[in-house]
């Protein structure tokens, strides 16, 4: 199934909700202009689509191969990741002293969405990338960026994260790859890592790995974790490319999905001579880890808005084709296409209005990033930081999830076709499915929400927002199309912030309640916050039509999923207030013996 | 030698579109909108032709409606060097677009135009061999190979009876088929590029060209429908059938 960038409906979501048109104000981001974002849409669309988009297919079916520690993509793939560092796509957001482009993250997110529909397995090796340069970008030491960024940013070299060891997933602080100071300044690096993300491949000429180690008196935990540089070919001070290290990918992984995407498990220092240099300080790589976090769990976050947005226009388009039944109800009894039966409708209805919800919510988080960054004023940039901060669990987990559902759906609107792996619409459930277990589970992202990210700042970031949401709904009309809104929309703020308060008031012994409720809490917060940024692009597309700007029909359409997601979906939000406060005494009534019956 | 390449403005190949309601045109309400895709192929050719050194500057050219910038600027994010807008919002009749093109030559004195073959909005595939008769310059339409050598320019040009290859003496008109290349995507950098390369601004009036319409739009129509067939059991009633039809004797 071929995908088409759904452009017009990115620009509206990077206009309204990411307010991108403010931006180029930024001296940070004074290339950002309307024409300048219009034109990158587009022809990063074509890319993907042209490009990325036919392989998806092959990637799924061949996957990528590991023989004697070299692995090998399927045909296609090495000339498409040529053309895409030649067309410089990689250097969208990367500072414009290391040769990038210097443009706004969010303006990245949505060509990074484009690129991960047409190929999610693909666009993980960019994904990685990208993070490499964001964490070397803040702490690296100036003689290494002079060394490494470049070749990053242009694509040649690509990047990963090496923190999972079979001991250490969700608990990283538990890791014991070790590093030892050498007299040269160098570390030596001793270990191995699992599930390493394109850790190794042919289709560029180095690869620059980011590993966690631990120093001999380091502390235990994460306190004791430093980042290191670990070069597959180590880069001579020249910038040119010395000899092998001593890393190898001992195997690949088999798995259910993205089977284009490498995961490799990755040995370092075999012969004892792999070379490392500290990124930072000694004890700081927990530091660095979190800085390219809010990159990496936003991008994430994007694979469910991505993949969701790629099973949606399957769905829709075998939908229109696929010739079954008659009517429920008549008047005739002559078979339909699909797309005429209301419960098709409703499973269509429900794909379109929470992808364009998890989009909003994603890009919205993405701009809040880039504000924190670019400005100027200490409250305001203060008040970003902290809302992106706040954003960010919720955008991983919920939008991941989004993924998942959105592309069994997906499935169920095909039938058996969909179930069989002809038509790709099993491939994306296959691929969205990892997203919500990589970069902190989902049940990982529901702790941060409410053990770290709602006591932040003594509360003041969600309080803020929810009084942003709740003048939103207030000015609301209390007629008309979005008046139909409010009502939905003040019962899940409502309920949403008595959940909030009631999860800041346990502590001590009362922790684990919250901890019971966290990952519902957190799929409440998410839907509302979809309400919310719907609810917000219907009052932008009411204010277009009446001053008749725009595509009218689209508009048009964005008022109806506005209203179907806050009478469908957001009332979940209100009926999860209930299930959230309940606390942990069922969850932990069952011995541990009685969950098994023989 | 310069490189002229006119560029025109049309429904994106991917919309299916849809008559208006009182048959007198094409519904473009809201319809995507791009580059023609031959002139794409067109602009391409042109860009090979200046990295090997042949040419040394690519102007695309378009007339139409102010958005037709956006074609242009396509067309510069792709690598060419500048623009020129004729602005006009009546229409784009092929004789009066080779009038104009024929001043723009004057002007711009070109060692070759690429054209694409025909736009996929009307499929008239005249303008280049319009443009030809105008200046009086040989012409090589349907080009699947073009070879500067020298003062000439050897075409291949895709032919009924298969590939007729001509010598052309410069300057020359050239029209390009669905075969002479692949068109780029654009690069990100050349997209920032783009931004601040320069394109003119015309009307029809600055070259002495009246862009009033000649054509006159009676009605436009959908095709009709395909009927259901037949299915026939034997040879002989497949010739029978097309007896009856009239398609064959
Ligand atoms: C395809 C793939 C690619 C990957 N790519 C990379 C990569 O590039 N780099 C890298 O470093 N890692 C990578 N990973 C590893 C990934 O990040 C880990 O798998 C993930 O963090 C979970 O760790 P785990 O698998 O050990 O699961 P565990 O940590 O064992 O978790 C199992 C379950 O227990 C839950 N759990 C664990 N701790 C807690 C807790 N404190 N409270 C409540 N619940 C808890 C989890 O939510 C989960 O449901 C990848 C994994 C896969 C499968």
């Amino acid at each position: 199934m071929s995908y088409q960038a759904p452009i017009k409906e990115q620009q509206f979501v990077l206009e309204t909700i990411a307010c991108i048109n403010d931006f180029a104000v930024f001296p940070a981001f004074e290339n950002a202009t309307p024409d300048v974002v219009d034109a990158i849409l587009s022809e990063a669309g074509k890319f993907s689509a042209g490009v990325f988009a036919p392989l998806n297919k092959v990637g799924d079916r061949h996957g990528a191969t590991w023989s004697d520690g070299v692995v090998t993509l399927p045909e296609g793939f090495q000339a498409a990741y040529k053309q895409y560092v030649d067309n410089g796509w990689g250097s969208l957001g990367a500072d414009t002293v290391h040769g990038g482009q210097g443009l706004p993250f969010v303006l990245a997110t949505a060509v990074q969405e484009q690129m991960t529909s047409a190929n999610m397995a693909f666009s993980l090796c960019s994904m990685l990338t990208l993070g490499a340069i964001e964490a070397l970008q803040v702490h690296a030491s100036d003689e290494q960026k002079k060394l490494y960024l470049t070749k990053l940013v242009t694509g040649e070299w690509t990047g990963t994260m090496n923190l999972t060891e079979p001991q250490a997933g969700s608990d990283v602080g538990a890791l014991r790859t070790k590093a030892e100071a050498q007299a040269d300044g160098t570390y030596r690096i001793n270990g191995s890592k699992i599930y390493i993300t394109w850790g190794e491949h042919d289709c560029a000429e180095n690869i620059i790995h980011l590993v966690l180690a631990r120093l001999p008196d380091a502390p235990p935990g994460t306190k004791g974790i430093s980042l290191f540089i670990v070069p597959k070919f180590i880069v001579n001070s020249d910038s040119t490319i010395g000899a092998r290290n001593d890393v190898r990918c001992v195997s690949i992984e088999h798995k259910l999905g993205i089977h284009a995407s490498p995961t490799c498990t990755m040995s370092f220092g075999d012969n004892h001579a792999c070379i490392g240099y500290l990124v930072g300080a000694e004890g700081a790589g927990m530091r660095a880890m979190f800085t390219m976090m809010n990159h990496a769990r936003i991008n994430v976050g994007l694979q469910g808005v991505a993949i969701a947005e790629r099973a949606m226009q399957g769905a829709v388009l075998y939908a229109k084709d696929r010739v079954q039944s008659a009517k429920f109800g008549g008047p005739g009894r002559e078979a339909v296409r699909i797309i005429e039966h209301v419960d098709v409708r409703r499973m269509l209805m429900i794909l379109r209005s929470t992808t364009e919800a998890i989009r909003a919510l994603t890009y919205l988080n993405a701009a809040c990033v880039d504000r924190a960054h670019a400005e100027t004023d200490p409250d305001k940039q203060k008040a970003a930081h902290g809302l992106a901060d706040l954003l960010t669990p919720v955008t991983k987990a919920y939008a991941t999830d989004m993924g998942v559902e959105m592309s069994a759906l997906a499935i169920q609107v095909f039938g058996g076709m969909g179930y069989v792996e002809e038509t790709g619409a099993a491939q994306h459930y296959r691929d969205a499915r990892i997203a919500p277990i990589y970069e902190g589970t989902n049940g990982i992202q529901a702790l941060d929400l409410i053990g770290r990210k709602l006591p932040m700042d003594g509360g003041v970031h969600w309080r803020n927002l929810f009084s942003d949401v709740r003048s939103f709904t207030n000015s609301l009309p209390k007629s008309g199309d979005l008046g139909l809104l409010k009502p939905y929309l003040e019962d899940a703020l409502e309920a949403l912030n008595t959940a909030t308060v009631w999860m800041v008031g346990n502590d001590g012994p009362d922790a684990n309640d919250s901890a019971a409720g966290a990952s519902l809490y957190l799929r409440m917060f998410g839907i509302t916050m979809g309400g919310w940024l719907l609810a917000k692009q219907a009052v932008a597309a009411q204010d277009k039509l009446a001053a008749a700007e725009g595509d009218q029909s689209f508009l048009k359409a964005k008022i109806i999923t506005a209203r179907f997601f806050c009478e469908q979906i957001l009332p979940q939000a209100v009926a999860m207030l209930g299930p959230v406060t309940r606390g942990d005494s069922l969850m932990m009534a069952l011995s541990d013996e009685q969950f098994l019956v023989a | 030698m310069r490189i002229l390449v006119p560029v025109k403005r049309v429904v994106d190949y991917n919309v299916k579109v849809r008559v208006k309601a009182d048959q007198t045109g094409i519904d473009l309400a809201n319809v995507k909108m791009s580059m023609n895709p031959f002139d794409e192929i067109a602009v391409e050719e042109a860009l090979r032709l200046r990295e090997k050194g042949v040419a040394t500057e690519v102007v695309v050219v378009s007339i139409g409606i102010q958005q037709c910038t956006e074609t242009l600027r396509t067309a510069l994010a792709m690598g060419a060097d500048r623009g020129i807008l004729v602005k006009t919002d009546v229409g784009t009749e092929s004789l009066m677009v080779a009038k104009i093109l024929a001043k723009i030559c004057a002007d711009e004195q070109p060692g070759m135009v690429i054209l694409g073959k025909q736009a996929i909005d009307d499929d008239a595939n005249q303008t280049g061999q319009m443009l030809a008769a105008l200046l009086g310059w040989s012409q090589g339409t349907f080009a699947s190979k073009i070879v500067v050598d020298g003062a000439m320019v050897v075409v291949t040009r895709e032919v009924d009876g298969g590939l007729e290859t001509i010598n052309l003496k410069l300057p020359a008109i050239i029209s390009a088929d669905l075969r002479l290349n692949e068109p780029r995507y654009a690069s990100l950098p050349n997209i920032m590029k783009a931004k601040s390369k320069k394109i003119d601004e015309k009307t029809p009036a600055d070259y002495c060209v009246s862009d009033a319409t000649r054509l006159q739009t009676i009605k436009v129509t959908e095709p009709p429908k395909r009927l259901a067939g037949v299915k026939v059991k034997t040879v002989e009633e497949l010739v029978e059938k097309l007896k009856e039809a009239g398609a064959i004797a």
